[in-house]
């Protein structure tokens, strides 16, 4: 076992994958010599060279496209975009190419290309530089999409997702790179669970929080907090936005009868929704209340001194929690869902 | 290169090797690339010509009959189609348009794959690995970058290939196509780009697009660059074996500008009456590709009549596989409409194929 950051996981990974098949190749702005503006890629360029570690122009589609090309010819591109605001530029490439292309070709093309995001917000940034982009990757069929919260998890699902045949939006918190935790560096890979499962991070009986990325951690000291008033909290890491492991959901939700879903993203059509509606269609007769949701606000996201008022924070969760447990919330005075 | 002032000597201002009436013309820079290419070997272009002229005609057909939802034409583009894909080898990789017929009919192409995609029983037309072509591609300009991608593996291998690109005139404005450049030229990958002017996008001009010739952008991005008479098909099959030549021997990408004319329309869905007039149509149909070579062939006494027959034969017999092929197909079962989604089991995925298989069971019970 190692204590790593979250940072350093994700390039303990990178670096296990390259050098288990030769076909990993990374792509990216400024991966090479800086080693990526948040040095996941540090010292890679050093052992790969740069035929695998590619500094590319300042193009996102053309990352995105150049990418797919590689993958035609057998290859594993790991793409690095730069911050999730600049993203939008290769969304066609994405989802009209990278997503469709095994669809459409009944399987005989394989697009195993993994998309880093640095992703979300939290670290005061400039305006680009903090959003969360999840949802409309989500509705695209054909992606995977993988947000990962803890080091361990960093390290292993990165090196899931890059293994992985199909194609990977993996979403990295930035506000939780320099997060310090246990990995394991050295069992296999095999012995980890799936991607696509999600995680009981906490177990708790009177309601169910769910959360993803740099979330879980607010989830968390939400749990903590409540634990204070008497009240305890389940928190689910999701770790997988695409697929969502409803089993792990709804076994949670029948015992605790109550949910709150927590995310940075803003609410209207956004995962917190996806989620709800599955567990309505799945756990109806076992809700005690109507499950709510605690998100970014549906606005362009905010400069840095203002996005502590956009940002789902520990009291914003509690609040919802007093009212899916029908307690008249001691902040916003509220009971309950309200139109 | 200059700006074209005057739209009527766009032409003019292109590499030629047989002039519109048939007559060879010396042309120093692309006669060497040509050495080989002897009376039969024309007359194969001239059949190839042909028979790709019947198979569009056959698409437009079965399009107008509702067989097909949707046909892009290529009448008038043989030339350049069929002059830059005979220069390919083998093992090159194209990434195409959704317009590249000739291309596909020159890498052998079965009758259906023709079809396939257009009437809508599946996302791609044939097998890519089998043809060497990824599948057609309708978001404008997006293959570029994927030729680029590939090209980039083959540099890593040090592989003796190159990767080729198809895509129009329109394309040119689109940053994907941009972008290619940028990475085929930063990183000098052995790809080569084929700008089929045809020009018209849909209703849209060429000068919309551009108005300095197209093969000038190429050298601002560090591409050497040929513009071609795209109805010219040995200037077409020359110019494409310079090109190849150039990136196959490691010197980094090239880029052809075959100027040629789309005679129909943009694809079955639209009207070109509404947007061009019968003049310029009536320019155009008289720079034929095919009565070009057919004269240059006819002149030297090399367009026997056995050869004109054997090549109808074959257009048509290849028309009527195609037709044949085309009514022959069954659409697949409704299930397998989530078949391949994902290359690995996908939960979600999973549930939504059983409740709908579910949903079907009820009327198979009925």
């Amino acid at each position: 076992m190692a204590q790593l950051t979250l940072g350093k996981a994700l390039n303990a990974g990178l670096r296990q994958a390259m050098r288990d098949d030769d076909r990993v190749v990374l792509l990216g702005e400024d991966i090479g010599t800086l080693g990526g503006v948040f040095r996941i890629t540090d010292g890679l360029l050093e052992e790969f060279g740069a035929q695998r570690v590619i500094d590319t122009p300042l193009a996102e589609s053309g990352i995105i496209g150049t990418s797919v090309g590689l993958a035609f010819r057998g290859y594993r591109p790991v793409v690095e975009i730069q911050f999730d605001g600049f993203i939008y530029p290769a969304f066609d490439q994405i989802v009209s190419q990278v997503a469709k292309l095994h669809y459409r070709t009944q399987g005989s093309v394989k697009m195993p290309i993994t998309i880093r995001v640095p992703w979300a917000g939290g670290i005061g940034a400039a305006e680009h530089h903090s959003e969360s982009p999840e949802a409309y990757f989500v509705h695209t069929a054909g992606l995977r999409v993988v947000a990962v919260s803890d080091p361990q998890d960093a390290y292993r699902c990165l090196r899931q997702a890059i293994a992985s045949d199909d194609p990977v939006l993996f979403f990295e918190p930035k506000r939780l790179y320099h997060h310090k935790g246990e990995v394991d560096l050295a069992s296999p890979l095999a012995d980890a669970p799936p991607l696509g499962l999600a995680k009981v991070v906490r177990r708790g009986a009177d309601a169910t929080v769910i959360a993803y990325g740099a979330m879980v951690r607010t989830a968390l000291d939400a749990a903590e907090a409540a634990e204070d008033e008497g009240i305890s909290l389940e928190v689910i890491d999701l770790r997988s936005l695409s697929p969502v492991d409803y089993e792990t959901v709804n076994a949670s939700v029948r015992r605790t009868g109550r949910v709150v879903v927590a995310h940075e993203a803003s609410r209207e059509a956004g995962v917190g929704a996806e989620i709800i509606a599955g567990i309505t269609e799945f756990c109806f007769e076992y809700l005690e209340s109507a499950p709510l949701r605690v998100t970014g606000h549906d606005i362009p996201y905010p400069p840095a001194k203002l996005e502590k008022f956009h940002l789902p924070d520990l009291d914003r969760i509690l609040d919802a929690v007093d009212r899916v447990l029908d307690r008249p919330s001691s902040i916003s005075g509220v009971k309950g869902a309200q139109l | 290169m200059s700006p074209i002032t005057d739209a009527e000597r766009d032409l003019e201002l292109t590499e030629r090797m047989i002039a519109p009436d048939g007559v060879r013309i010396p042309n120093p820079q692309l006669d060497g690339y040509v050495r080989g290419i002897d009376f039969p070997t024309l007359r194969d272009l001239h059949r190839d010509m042909v028979v790709l002229r019947r198979i569009d005609a056959e698409g437009v057909a079965l399009q107008r009959q509702g067989q097909l939802g949707l046909w892009a034409p290529c009448n008038g583009q043989e030339a350049a189609q069929i002059g830059t894909a005979r220069a390919l080898d083998p093992q090159d990789f194209v990434f195409p348009s959704y317009r590249e017929t000739g291309l596909m009919y020159v890498r052998g192409a079965q009758p259906g794959d023709y079809v396939r995609m257009w009437r809508g029983e599946e996302g791609a037309a044939y097998d890519p690995a089998a043809l060497r072509i990824a599948p057609l591609q309708i978001i404008i300009g997006a293959q570029t970058l994927h030729a680029v991608g590939y090209a980039l593996g083959i540099r890593h291998e040090g592989a003796d290939e190159v990767a080729v690109t198809y895509f129009g005139d329109g394309a040119t404005s689109q940053g994907d196509v941009n972008e290619a450049m940028v990475f085929a030229s930063s990183f000098r990958a052995p790809v080569v780009f084929v700008c089929q002017n045809n020009h018209w996008a849909i209703s849209e001009p060429v000068g919309l697009q551009s108005p300095f010739p197209l093969a000038g952008r190429a050298p601002g991005f560090g591409i050497p660059s040929l513009r071609v008479d795209g109805n010219d098909v040995l200037a077409c099959l020359a110019a494409m074996r310079w090109a190849l030549e150039h990136a196959r021997s490691g010197k980094g990408p090239a880029y052809l500008e075959a100027v040629t004319y789309r005679m129909g329309p943009h694809t079955t869905a639209d009207d070109p009456k509404r947007y061009r007039d019968d003049a310029e149509l009536e320019k155009w149909r008289r720079l034929d590709p095919i009565a070009r070579l057919e004269a240059h062939l006819r002149a030297a006494g090399e367009l026997p009549q056995d050869h004109l027959d054997a090549v109808q034969a074959q257009a048509d017999e290849t028309a009527r596989d195609m037709r044949a092929a085309c009514l022959g197909m069954v659409t697949r079962p409704a299930l397998t409409v989530f078949d391949r989604v994902y290359a690995e089991p996908h939960s979600g995925l999973e549930r939504e194929r059983a409740e709908y298989a579910a949903y079907l069971s009820t009327f198979e019970e009925a």
